[in-house]
């Protein structure tokens, strides 16, 4: 053995492969683990939203039921999208892109549901428009100790015509309401479902999802 | 320099010009959803644009546009030009995601469920 070699052990040249990269000729580009690839079987996708304020658990929930460890793509905001005003109004951001995370669920053969998380803040909405389009729905993610991001992201989705439910991440340090206060306090017609959850886990974040669902369907019962 | 001018230097845009000719997202062509599945039709030819070769590697199993621009580190908008280029040139196919209508069907909705019941 050669103790003296300056060639890194097998492990360590796996841990210094690059991560992030800011030039793109430099570098490969890294592509999906094999057992992450789609089978060719897989011929249409559905997407649902996952929408809150920062730190609300949005990545975690993706990341609690996803069959991948959640990627992050980001759009760019264009002078065209956002005005003067609003690129100034964000304070102290330096960056003009905005990172979305998501993750994605194998339903069966052919049928992939792929989960976004989105900013609520109402300077975020620029990335609504793809986003929204043709989605299934959305699960506005809520923390209690925060509650006026979700009140324009409430009003914002009933615009646009988007079903939704009310999902209360359960921080163990948040204040706990009533069901049926929080849909006062969020001004939330009856029909739109308001569940608590822990985003950390699978089982608790799957129900979400099957919440959402479960009230999809019975819009689409209901032909509204 | 405005700060605002220093933002867009930090994002280096001549970068993404160059990859893209100067064009911008959402031209007339295709419509591109971020859950459009892409799959590839051929290899790479020889002398492609690395973004193009790059595109058509991943592709080899299908691949949502989304997670495209993840794995290039791209802007959605320009994976979306290249995506065009290569769909003109029929190098890859695009498999629309559902639902394309504003109503959710309610088969659709039952496979999700079904899909879900499964995790």
């Amino acid at each position: 053995m050669d103790f003296n070699s300056s060639e890194p052990a097998a492990g360590q040249a796996l841990a210094e492969q690059p991560v992030a990269g800011q030039t793109f000729a430099a570098e490969p580009v890294v592509g999906p683990r094999s057992e992450d690839e789609l089978p060719d079987s897989a011929t249409a996708a559905v997407k649902v939203v996952i929408v809150g304020g920062f730190g609300v658990g949005k990545t975690t929930l993706v990341g609690a039921v996803s069959e991948i460890r959640p990627l992050t793509t980001e759009e760019t905001m264009t002078q065209a999208g956002v005005g003067v005003d609003d690129t100034l109004g964000i304070e102290r951001k330096t960056s003009t892109t905005v990172a979305m995370d998501f993750g994605r669920i194998s339903l069966n053969k052919e049928l992939v549901l792929y989960l976004f998380g989105t900013p609520g803040q109402q300077r975020f909405w620029f990335l609504w428009n793809g986003l929204f389009d043709g989605a299934l729905g959305a699960v506005v993610l809520v923390d209690t100790r925060r509650l006026e991001v979700s009140f324009d992201v409430i009003g914002r989705l009933e615009e646009r015509g988007v079903p939704f439910v009310v999902a209360v991440n359960s921080f163990p340090d948040a204040p706990t309401y009533p069901v049926e206060e929080l849909r006062g306090a969020l001004d939330l017609p009856p029909e739109v479902p308001i569940v608590n959850c822990d985003a950390r886990l699978r089982t608790s974040s799957r129900d979400v999802l099957m919440t959402l669902m479960h009230y999809l369907h019975g819009l689409a019962a209901a032909g509204t | 320099m405005s700060a605002a001018g220093q933002e867009w230097e930090d994002e280096s845009p001549e970068r993404l010009y160059v990859i893209t000719g100067g064009r911008t997202g959402a031209a007339d062509t295709f419509s591109l959803d971020l859950v459009t599945l892409i799959v590839a039709k051929t290899s790479p030819r020889p002398g492609a644009q690395p973004e193009h070769a790059a595109i058509m590697r991943l592709c080899h199993s299908p691949l949502s546009v989304a997670e495209l621009s993840a794995y290039l580190k791209l802007p959605v908008s320009v994976v979306t030009v290249l995506l065009g280029d290569l769909l003109a040139d029929g190098r890859v196919v695009a498999r629309a995601p559902v639902p394309p209508a504003e109503l959710p069907d309610r088969s659709l909705i039952e496979a999700v469920i079904h899909g879900l019941q499964q995790l």
